[in-house]
């Protein structure tokens, strides 16, 4: 029970550095524009936040500017997609390329940093002493988790119930239409893709300052950006499906790193324990659920015609026939 | 973006950019013309940002030139660099002409490195095989390991229309863990991350292996993988532009409608794309296994897979630039390794394929500059 707890836990604090990036995913996905570049932006978030940090001994300030740094990253995207109308696919790769040299570049040195001072972490009165689910949830998380489920249904009442949130989906459902309704298209999607970005930075950022501190190169986000881009579809563009996800990941994570510790599981001999190179089978858990969600979320989408914006990844000319 | 705006406010520059749609052909010079000029503007922004943390940008560039096209010595270096490069850029041409969007060539590269270890470490065949049936056989056993890292994803996106993105980026970290599983623990030697080196008979023919007969071939690490990219290459061409597999797959890749109409079946094409293009990053793990590195052990790819992404665009997904491009980034990795800071390779690479992207903007539109007049 101990353990479960332990994993769960620890599974929601992971799985918000992918709940903030899907959501921010989300917001690119809806205004119409695909943002590949999200492991890119994440890992910019990352360095620029821990930088900041290290430099300036402010943890607030490290997020602030991965966010920003972040943000801007994407907008470059966006110009290149929205006003150049270049293959969204490229571009977002290309920002990937890009994002991973700058804080290749930029965070020379960086893993060397000692213990600098981090986000906070505290126990939520009263929410923590209910059973089960206050330590689970409430009890020494991050001030960025509880965030996290303040931001989940804020996102969804924003995108669902609100008059921005409506022209936010006319955007990427049909962006000629919401044209002549007066919407200008192409400032929406620079936003919205700007706000991906901010989202993409402040979870690089919370696994920098907050979930597993440190700069770690490309090993600090191992691929979590892609797997975001992966729970997008999975979560078929809600974010209380992409919370589920994100947190559902986060505990994974945590249960593949406790598997090879203890030398009896569930009173039987533990193999990865014998065998430690058996983890490396245990290391590719994540990336081939990833793959299963993945069918899931396609196989869903076909049975119930649900789906991905309908201009999504498409250019939009102004005056140019579909 | 081409209709006349109708605000009345003060505009805020004296001149406005206006795009008008290209109506006629560009002509045969200019793309190559503002490739280049993409280039040269990512070599200039990549300078200003090794300025920007302390280092010497020209000195860099310099290097790079040095190091990789300075003698004969050196450019031999460069072009095994390149061999690689060739066949992952291959394979990402094939797949892409499709727009089947396979970012999987690094796994692909790993798994056919392994698939053609197994050969040897397995072993599959006797030490004492003759070089003539080893090679052949690791040739063919990287090419499968390859072809069936491509086939998942194919088959996933054929038959179930998952995204082939994601599916062929998770195939990569499974296949550098499913590598580091036999480096690590089953083939290692004497616990090193590395298994025990192949016999000669695994070892492509080198030209330096000639120096006896030809002495001034002596140091030169050039390897049998260059001719069978430089093979690739121009069978790849044949395929795509003079056979009728590859006019079905330059039809799916730009009009996917009007090939399901012509009865061009997608679901079997996309699946052997997949393979094929794996196939081919499997064979450039084989080559820089057997020519280069002679042994399975971890890292023997520099980002060769991703880098096939952007050698693909570069060539305009033209298999016979391909080799070309190859050679100017396998200049770059080569000579790289001793820039500091250490991701300055890799950033350049991601700005050459950001400037190219952003200026095929001039092929597609001619840009005004119009002068506003006082209203």
């Amino acid at each position: 029970m101990e353990a479960i707890i332990i994993i769960l836990q620890a599974g929601v604090a992971t799985g918000t550095v992918l709940l903030f990036a899907t959501i921010g995913e989300i917001f690119a996905e809806r205004a119409g524009v695909l943002n590949l570049g999200v492991e890119g932006m994440m890992l910019i978030g990352a360095m620029s936040g821990y930088s900041v940090a290290v430099n300036q001994g402010n943890a607030w300030l490290g997020l602030l500017v991965a966010m920003i740094v972040a943000g801007l990253l994407g907008l470059l995207h966006a110009f290149i997609s929205i006003h150049l109308q270049a293959d969204q696919v490229v571009s977002g790769l290309s920002l990937t390329f890009l994002g991973t040299g700058l804080s290749l570049v930029f965070g020379e040195g960086l893993s060397k940093a000692g213990a600098i001072s981090l986000l906070p972490s505290f126990n939520i009165p009263l929410l923590s002493q209910i059973p089960l689910l206050g330590p689970v949830m409430f009890s020494e998380q991050s001030v960025l988790v509880y965030a996290g489920y303040l931001f989940i249904p804020a996102v969804w009442f924003y995108i669902n119930r609100t008059r921005p949130g409506m022209h936010l989906r006319a955007v990427g459902e049909n962006p000629a239409a919401a044209d002549a309704l007066g919407i200008n298209v192409y400032r929406l999607r620079y936003f919205y893709v700007f706000i991906g970005g901010m989202l993409a930075g402040l979870a690089g950022a919370t696994i920098s300052l907050a979930v597993s501190p440190g700069w770690f190169s490309e090993m600090t986000t191992s691929g979590q950006g892609w797997i975001a881009v992966g729970l997008v579809i999975f979560a078929q563009w809600d974010p209380f499906r992409a919370a589920f996800g994100s947190y559902a990941f986060g505990a994974l994570r945590r249960l593949i790193l406790d598997l090879q510790g203890p030398a009896t599981l569930l009173g039987l001999r533990n193999p990865f324990y014998y065998n430690p190179y058996l983890g490396f089978f245990l290391q590719m858990v994540p990336y081939a659920f990833t793959i299963t969600v993945l069918i899931i979320g396609s196989r869903e989408a076909i049975r119930q015609r649900l789906g991905a914006p309908k201009a999504l990844g498409l250019p939009y000319v102004r005056g140019e026939r579909e | 973006m081409t209709t006349e705006t109708t605000t009345q406010r003060r505009p805020l520059l004296p001149f406005r950019v206006q795009m008008e749609p290209r109506l006629e052909e560009v002509p045969r010079w200019m793309p190559p013309l503002v490739s280049l000029g993409a280039i040269i503007a990512a070599l200039i922004i990549g300078g200003v940002i090794l300025a920007a943390v302390g280092g010497n940008p020209f000195a860099a560039y310099a290097h790079i030139a040095r190091a990789s096209f300075g003698n004969w010595g050196v450019f031999s270096d460069t072009l095994v660099k390149a061999t690689p490069l060739i066949l992952t850029g291959l394979a990402c041409t094939l797949a892409f002409r499709m727009k089947l969007w396979n970012i999987g060539a690094e796994g692909q590269f790993y798994v056919g490195a392994f698939g053609a270890s197994a050969v040897v470490l397995a072993p599959l065949l006797p030490p004492d095989t003759p070089g003539l049936v080893m090679i052949p056989a690791m040739m063919l056993t990287g090419f499968l390991a390859g072809a069936l890292w491509g086939f998942v994803p194919g088959y996933l996106k054929a038959k179930l229309n998952v995204n082939e993105i994601i599916t062929t980026l998770m195939m990569n970290y499974i296949a550098i863990s499913w590598n580091n599983f036999f480096i690590f623990g089953v083939w290692s030697e004497g616990g090193f991350q590395m298994s025990k080196v192949f016999p000669k008979t695994a070892w492509l023919p080198r030209l330096t292996d000639y120096a006896q007969q030809i002495p001034i071939f002596r140091g030169l690490t050039i390897h049998l993988g260059l001719i069978i990219g430089l093979l690739a290459a121009v069978l790849m061409w044949f395929i795509l532009y003079r056979s009728k597999w590859g006019y079905e797959i330059r039809l799916i890749g730009d009009n996917p409608q009007a090939a399901r109409y012509a009865g061009i079946p997608i679901v079997r094409n996309t699946v052997l794309v997949m393979m094929l293009s794996g196939g081919l990053a499997g064979l450039a793990g084989m080559s820089e296994i057997t020519g280069v590195v002679h042994r399975l052990q971890g890292s023997i790819s520099a980002g060769y897979g991703f880098t096939g992404i952007i050698i693909a665009w570069l060539a305009k997904l033209n298999p016979l630039v391909v080799p070309l491009v190859s050679l100017l980034f396998g200049s770059l990795i080569l000579a790289g390794r001793e820039i500091q800071p250490a991701g300055i390779p890799k950033l350049i690479q991601g700005i050459i394929l950001f400037t190219l992207i952003a200026s095929e903007v001039l092929l597609r539109y001619r840009v005004r500059i119009i002068r506003v007049r006082e209203a």
